[in-house]
């Protein structure tokens, strides 16, 4: 598709003025030269004697001028299969055909360029400080951007448009600078500043506020893709969020932006860096991690690297790096081994091999602890602690050993406490048969319906003296595969059971359940989800083929009266056929039954077996069951308990941090052949690309180096990338509209001149930001309106020439932002733990993960957009809709849309909803009682602009309709009334806010 | 977008996308492009639009049953793995396979369910499907699949987008972009979600990546509300949300008089439509609408969260000109490690979720004469190895992750009927006739949908991106 634009211009038959294309080989011709027909037509050894990669070899095919006498033009547009070009292969699309017919035609410009002389595409040349243009209109111009930008508007016979007013001025900047809109008392005081230097001392105190670095964090996180969760299927949290604020604070302190690159890349190799500055490196630990069960945990690391690279290349050299991961660029100077080289820089992180179970293990990289001084003393003392306690409930003593005697003796007694009861009926509601056993247990036989009920009856002897019943299951050699249930494995599943007694008249009264404990399996208490079976065993092991009980104690004795029990026991799993398929009841009158599971079912009948008898490992086993109920740890167990939970409630935040390993020279990387990781190639040492600036003498082959030559002064794309950015998220387009690729294939700048004054200009004000803030929010032509004449709609649809100034769609962010502020709820707290303002029910839905989204609290649920926790598999609903990237991968562009869910969202969302009656509550509290008052300041705090006359009737009257409405129907006022004013007129009051708060108006940066 | 009503909601996009924004847009778009400069109109992203070839299709419903259901004990029936149940693989097989799970030398596992032939094209259906077996001739069984990825969130990314790094438009999303939809009061691009959770992949699965988020599936919820935000607050009625929307309107179009800029008056539309919306999505989900013997034939459960449900909401949807609808249905994971995730008790209890329902589906497309214009779709991200899984020693009968070979069924929509492509060897481990990759499954439903998958493109970061990466080429044999 190389040639769309060109075709597209011709089918207009105008050439619109930002697009114009002068025509350029380098660019256009050569990379469809590279991708076709080079690989073989290429040096000393092409093919046919010819070499397309030289001026010489393309003279002798390219005859300027006269396409049908050129053999280049006669090969590839052949129908002869035989003599068709590439010769094999597709035809070319006739669209590319055409264009290199148009080029040829045109005298083949830029061929001398080609060949030897390699060619350079201009975003490999360092930028060079040029000639602020001569223009006419001097007094327009500012500061140097002017003289760019109006050279260019002169040239095309076009002028800048007038001065924005105020108080779009002030609107504008302050969404620019801190992205928060300006109160009224800020507008009105920027109205009567009748300072020369009103604007300026208004930019000053935008760039001085705290704020400002949370505006500009935005785009940068999007870049580092911050977020809070993993990704992938389980998608667990991380705390990374010190980074994030991080971002903010270096931002604020104007920290140079070749600092800013060297800590974030690189700081825990610096010489004795500190812990804010690690806390830097986070920006490449914001990759994924994949913590599905099967994952290759080599692949995994590999995918994360890949990441690194990418995203390094993507945010600081405007690069498609990642094309060359499967082989050499097609189009850009970028071979398949430099690629692996960048990627070596990387490959030298210390990791830890973590291992959990037999089969499963990751790699683990390097985290970051900040704890304050008063934590670290108190942790050092806890964990201390707590290490000394877990050590004493591990050691078995011979006090213990003694006490373990009697405890066993107890357990036994227990044990022979319980009496089976005789059963005096026994039925299957579906037809199981059930056969008495000389043990006193039934076992189940005959046809295994999908679902069953036993209902057994039971004679009591002495029912007041009874302190807890159980249920007891066999293994059976007749069960499948041993029992003791009944599914293909032997396993069971009870979901429900049902208690009563039944007097002589046959009248049955239910008796509560108190507790019930179970000496293995899964049993269901209150916390548990209700579907979940109520008692449920795995046998699935050899080991675990054993006998259990479940016991249960009552809410009340029984009474004197209850001669008979009748028991239901119920299996209705979501699975078939998963009866019991051995079991026993028994009663006992000793105290505390429950007891009895202290024992588990694996230990019970080592529990009977003589001391001398035990085995080592039994004997291990039986202690430790022990001593996990021992009276004389009671108190440690406790304690240990207490001071791990103290821990935790320490808080002490971490963060995810690069770190190498240690003692490695220069890093290598093993090349993956067509960017499989499954086709190991070369192992190549770390380096950069040989088309960019030489790596800077003495420098170490590391991500430090790395760091400094990408910030070294003769980077030819780290500035200009910068700068491109900066100027899109002010003007909508960068200079380089395709701010992600500086590339053959990205679009040529522009106004190429502006880019480089300004990339020359940043480096040389020593990469500070807010002094390239400075100077754009100062220029006039940042300043200008942006009222769209229909000249300019012609002629410059997409305001790439900046004839006006800038009017968009907010982003995302910055929606959420103006809707709180102007109602009043905005929280202006800064930094700490990401927050969870309202989101509905149910958009958490992730596998393995039944995390809840437990909403803020007090001011939390009002703090800025950029604090919203993100969910990489599952982002915030109002960001996503508003274009938020999900965060998975490095964004430097975000597509703005404009959708009907995103007016539904803004309408309806109960966030933006309570925004609409705290807005009237506050317009209500705050204006005078006329509606014509209210309606003003209601637009006003939304839009930052006084309503003209006319708006402020079509306001008035249709909050006047809105009222009679709601008079007619009260129920519905009390309802969307805010706070204790309940009446149709506070509730219409709503309706207007909420209708103003969805003014193109309110969400467009004007 | 025939009459009138609808050329009004042309103008719903920022033209700045849809102009040239640099994102060097692909043929396609670029045509849509052009249409709209010499019209002078404004563009819908998702105003239908006409694809570059002629279509047979022009919905899809994609049953994307995550998880990866056991083709073994399904489609792809083996008697010679049954009669080695139990024997070790051959070494030779999966000397240096990677598995997600299995450690060792594994026991190769027969099917414990039985088959049989089934319709006039014989195929092999087991008797979990039993209403599958009823439909067999109107569809087209592909047994030779295979993907890339053993894992399932990323074997979920690359089946869904092409590949398996999330950050790429998912096939729904490029369907959107190059078709639109035919109902301009719904979403065109809708995601409903059954079984355990959402997908592993997360909703990346239905993400519209580089492109326009207009291109992202909306996901209908599993309860309350079916779309986000859809109702008026508590209190707010119809004519009062009209009221409020004049208001809007009104005071943007007065906006727009005084700046000039068309961008108002594409929000305009959004809020108009939005209100629409709040009309055709209700009348939608009325599912009591639907006779009884539907309800029957799907074996509906109103007020649930069912694949049943949904499978019926699909086809209302699709009916309403809804462009693309895909269905995740999870909970196929039958590794065998319990009871409850073996292939005995869950595969069995799997197949009763969804059979009866996906048959009805085709069936009822099928009598209402829009079986010709659907594509339906159903599959899984990866097979199951023919060996037991037996992890940490379970003794519950599981298969674990196969990215080699499974089996995949379409129906309708020019799929050739009563087709099955592929076989694979004699206990299913390796395909040995006409394997069908993911880029070429994806090639073959866009070829149906009237495009060429290699000129279906979108420009990002210097390249000309495609559902089909670099690869891909349409079966022949499941084209009518």
């Amino acid at each position: 598709m190389l040639f769309d634009r060109l075709q597209f211009v011709a089918a207009l038959g105008f050439v619109p003025l930002c697009f114009a294309q002068t025509d350029d080989f380098v660019s256009r011709i050569q990379p469809v030269l590279k991708a076709n027909c080079v690989v073989c037509h290429q040096g000393a050894k092409g093919s046919g004697g010819l070499a397309l990669d030289s001026v010489a070899g393309l003279a002798a095919v390219v005859k300027p001028g006269d396409a049908a006498g050129s053999v280049l033009l006669q090969r590839i547009s052949s129908d002869d299969k035989a003599v068709r070009m590439p010769l094999g292969g597709n035809p070319l699309p006739p669209e590319t055909v055409a264009a290199i017919r148009a080029w040829i035609e045109r005298g083949a410009p830029g061929l001398s360029q080609a060949g030897e002389s390699k060619a350079v595409h201009w975003a490999y040349v360092a930028p060079k400080r040029p000639e602020v243009p001569a223009v006419r209109n001097q007094a327009w111009v500012r500061n140097p951007i002017d003289a760019f930008i109006l050279a260019r508007l002169e040239k095309e016979g076009l002028s800048p448009s007038r001065e924005a007013t105020r108080e779009t001025l002030i609107r504008r900047v302050s969404l620019d600078l801190i992205g928060i809109p300006p109160t009224p008392a800020e507008i009105d005081a920027f109205l009567n500043d009748t300072r020369a230097d009103a604007y300026e001392r208004l930019v000053e105190r935008l760039l001085a506020s705290p704020h400002y670095g949370e505006r500009w964090a935005r785009p940068w996180l999007d870049l580092a893709r911050y977020a809070d969760t993993n990704g992938w299927e389980k998608d667990r949290r991380r705390s990374i969020w010190k980074y994030r604020d991080w971002v903010i604070d270096a931002l604020n302190r104007d920290l140079p932006f070749d600092q800013f690159t060297v800590e974030q890349l690189a700081a825990d190799l610096l010489p004795k860096p500190t812990p804010t500055q690690i806390i830097a490196t986070g920006f490449n630990r914001n990759t994924l991690f994949n913590e599905e069960g099967g994952v290759d945990k080599d692949e995994e690391m590999w995918v994360n690297l890949v990441d690194r690279v990418n995203t390094t290349a993507t945010t600081w050299l405007g690069s498609t790096l990642g094309c060359a991961q499967c082989h050499n660029h097609k189009f850009d100077p970028f071979t398949q081994k430099e690629y692996y080289q960048f990627l070596a820089f990387f490959n030298n992180t210390a990791i830890i091999d973590k291992h959990y179970g037999d089969t499963s293990h990751k790699y683990i990289e390097p985290q970051l602890s900040l704890p304050s001084g008063e934590q670290e003393a108190r942790r050092k003392k806890l964990q201390k602690r707590i290490d000394s306690l877990e050590a004493k409930l591990k050691t078995q003593t011979g006090k213990l050993d003694r006490e373990q005697r009697r405890w066993e003796e107890q357990m036994r007694s227990l044990e022979g406490a319980w009496k089976p009861l005789e059963v005096t009926a026994a039925r299957s509601e579906a037809g199981t048969k059930l056969v008495r056993r000389e043990d006193g247990s039934w076992l189940a036989s005959g046809e295994n319906p999908d679902s069953d009920t036993y209902v057994i009856e039971l004679r009591v002897p002495r029912p007041e003296s009874v302190t807890g019943i159980r249920i007891e299951t066999f293994p059976d050699a007749s069960l499948p595969k041993g029992g003791p249930g009944r599914d293909a494995y032997g396993d069971f599943t009870l979901t429900a059971m049902r208690l009563e007694t039944v007097s002589s008249s046959g009248a049955a009264q239910p008796i509560t359940i108190a507790r019930m404990k179970s000496d293995g399996g899964h049993v269901k208490t209150d916390k548990d989800k209700p579907i979940a079976p109520l008692w449920e065993v795995d046998a699935s092991r050899d080991e675990k083929r054993v006998g259990r009980q479940l016991v249960c104690v009552f809410k009340e004795p029984l009474a004197v009266d209850a001669g008979v029990l009748r028991l239901t026991l119920v299996q209705a799993s979501e699975f078939s056929g998963q009866g019991i398929g051995r079991f026993r009841v028994s009663a006992t009158d000793a105290p505390a039954p429950l007891k009895t599971v202290q024992v588990p079912a694996e230990q019970r009948a080592v529990l009977h077996m003589d001391p001398g008898q035990r085995s080592k490992k039994q004997a291990t086993a039986l202690s430790d069951a022990f001593r996990k109920v021992a009276p004389s740890l009671e108190a440690s167990r406790g304690e240990l308990k207490a001071r791990q939970d103290e821990l935790e409630a320490l808080g002490i935040p971490t963060t995810l941090v690069m770190g190498d390993k240690r003692g490695t020279e220069t890093p290598t990387a093993v090349m993956r052949m067509r960017g499989s990781f499954l086709s190991p190639g070369e192992t190549v040492s770390a380096g950069t690309p040989a088309a960019l600036n030489p790596w800077p003498a003495g420098m170490p082959k590391n991500r430090l180096g790395l760091a400094r030559w990408l910030v070294s002064p003769g980077n030819p794309l780290v500035s200009r990338v910068a700068m491109n950015r900066m100027w899109e998220q002010y003007f909508g387009h960068g200079i380089v509209e395709t701010s992600e690729d500086f590339g053959t294939q990205g679009e040529r700048p522009v106004n190429p001149e502006l880019l480089d004054w300004l990339a020359v200009e940043f480096m040389s004000r020593g990469w500070s930001q807010k002094a390239m803030h400075r100077l754009i929010a100062m220029s006039a032509t940042y300043r200008q309106d942006s009222r769209v004449t229909p000249e300019l709609e012609q002629r410059d649809p997409y305001n790439r020439l900046l004839a006006r100034g800038p009017r968009f769609r907010v982003e995302a962010e910055m929606v959420r932002d103006i809707v709180l502020s102007a109602s009043g709820l905005l929280s202006e707290k800064m930094g700490g733990p990401s927050v969870f303002p309202y989101q509905p029910e149910g958009v958490w839905d992730m596998p393995y993960n039944d995390e809840t989204w437990k909403m803020s609290t007090g001011e939390d649920r009002y703090r800025r957009g950029l604090y919203t926790f993100v969910r990489r598999t599952s982002p915030y609903p109002s960001m996503s809709v508003f274009d938020a990237p999900s965060r998975e991968t490095c964004t430097v562009r975000r597509v703005r849309t404009n959708t009907p869910l995103q007016s539904l969202t803004t309408l309806n969302d109960p966030v933006f909803f309570e925004a609409a009656e705290a807005l009237a509550k506050r317009v209500a509290g705050e204006a005078g009682p006329a509606p014509a008052e209210r309606a003003a300041m209601a637009f006003r705090l939304c839009t930052g602009r006084r309503a003209k006359p006319s708006e402020i009737d079509a306001i008035v009257r249709n909050y006047e309709s809105q009222r009679d409405g709601f008079r007619q129907h009260p129920e519905l006022a009390a309802k969307v009334s805010s706070g204790e004013t309940k009446d149709a007129e506070m509730a219409a009051w709503v309706m207007i806010s909420n209708a103003l708060l969805n003014l193109d108006e309110t969400l467009t940066k004007e | 977008m025939e009459n009138t009503d609808s050329k009004q909601l042309l103008d719903m996009t920022r033209r700045h996308f849809f102009g040239r924004a640099g994102f060097g847009i692909g043929t396609l778009a670029l045509s849509a492009l052009l249409d709209e400069r010499l019209s002078g109109a404004q563009t819908n992203p998702l105003a239908a639009k006409k694809p570059p070839f002629p279509a047979k299709a022009k919905s899809v419903i994609y049953l994307f049953m995550a998880g990866a259901p056991s083709q073994l004990d399904l489609f792809d029936y083996k008697p010679k793995l049954n009669q080695f149940d139990g024997q070790p693989v051959p070494p030779e097989l999966v000397k240096g396979e990677r598995f997600a799970f299995i450690q060792g030398t594994p026991l190769l596992l027969g099917s414990p369910h039985r088959f049989g032939r089934m319709g006039q094209s014989g195929a092999e259906v087991s008797h979990l499907l039993p209403h599958f077996a009823e439909i067999v001739d109107d569809v087209s069984i592909i047994k030779s699949m295979w993907t890339t990825q053993f894992n399932h969130a990323p074997a979920q990314i690359y089946m869904s987008t092409g590949h398996q790094i999330v950050g790429r438009p998912s096939f729904g999303a490029w369907t959107t972009y190059g078709l639109g939809s035919e109902n301009q009061d719904l979403p065109g691009f809708v995601v409903l979600l059954s079984g355990t959770s959402q997908p592993d992949g997360g909703k990346s699965c239905w993400g519209s990546g580089f492109l326009p988020t207009s291109y992202q599936g909306v996901e209908f919820r599993r309860s309350g509300e079916p779309v986000l935000f859809l109702s008026n607050p508590e209190g707010v009625d119809a004519a009062a949300r009209r009221r409020s929307l004049d208001l809007i309107r009104d005071l943007n179009e007065a906006r727009e008089a005084d700046t000039g800029d068309p961008e108002i008056e594409t929000r305009i539309n959004s809020c108009e439509l939005a209100y629409r919306m709040q009309t055709s999505v209700p009348d939608l989900m009325e599912m009591s609408q639907e006779p009884a013997h539907i309800h029957e034939m799907y074996g509906t459960e109103p007020g649930k969260n069912t694949f049943a449900n949904n499978c019926v909401m699909a086809r209302r949807l699709v009916e309403r000109g809804v462009r693309f609808v895909q269905l995740f249905h999870r909970g196929w994971d039958t590794h065998g490690s319990s009871g409850s995730d073996d292939i005995v008790n869950r595969l069995s209890e799997m197949c009763r979720a969804t059979d009866r329902a996906a048959a009805a589906l085709v069936k009822d497309l099928k009598q209402r004469g829009l079986l010709d214009s659907t594509m339906v779709v159903w599959g899984g991200e990866f097979g199951r190895t023919p060996m037991n899984e037996a992890r940490d020693g379970s003794k519950f009968l599981g298969r674990d992750h196969h990215p080699r070979a499974f089996t995949m069924w379409a129906a309708g929509g020019g799929i050739k009927p009563g087709v099955t492509v592929g076989q694979t060897d004699d206990i299913g481990y390796n395909i040995v006739e006409e394997a069908v990759s993911v880029h070429d499954l994806h090639a073959t439903l866009l070829n149906r949908l009237g495009f060429d998958h290699t000129r279906l493109t979108y420009r990002f970061q210097g390249r000309d991106f495609r559902l089909t990466d670099v690869e891909g080429e349409p079966v022949k044999k499941l084209l009518m």
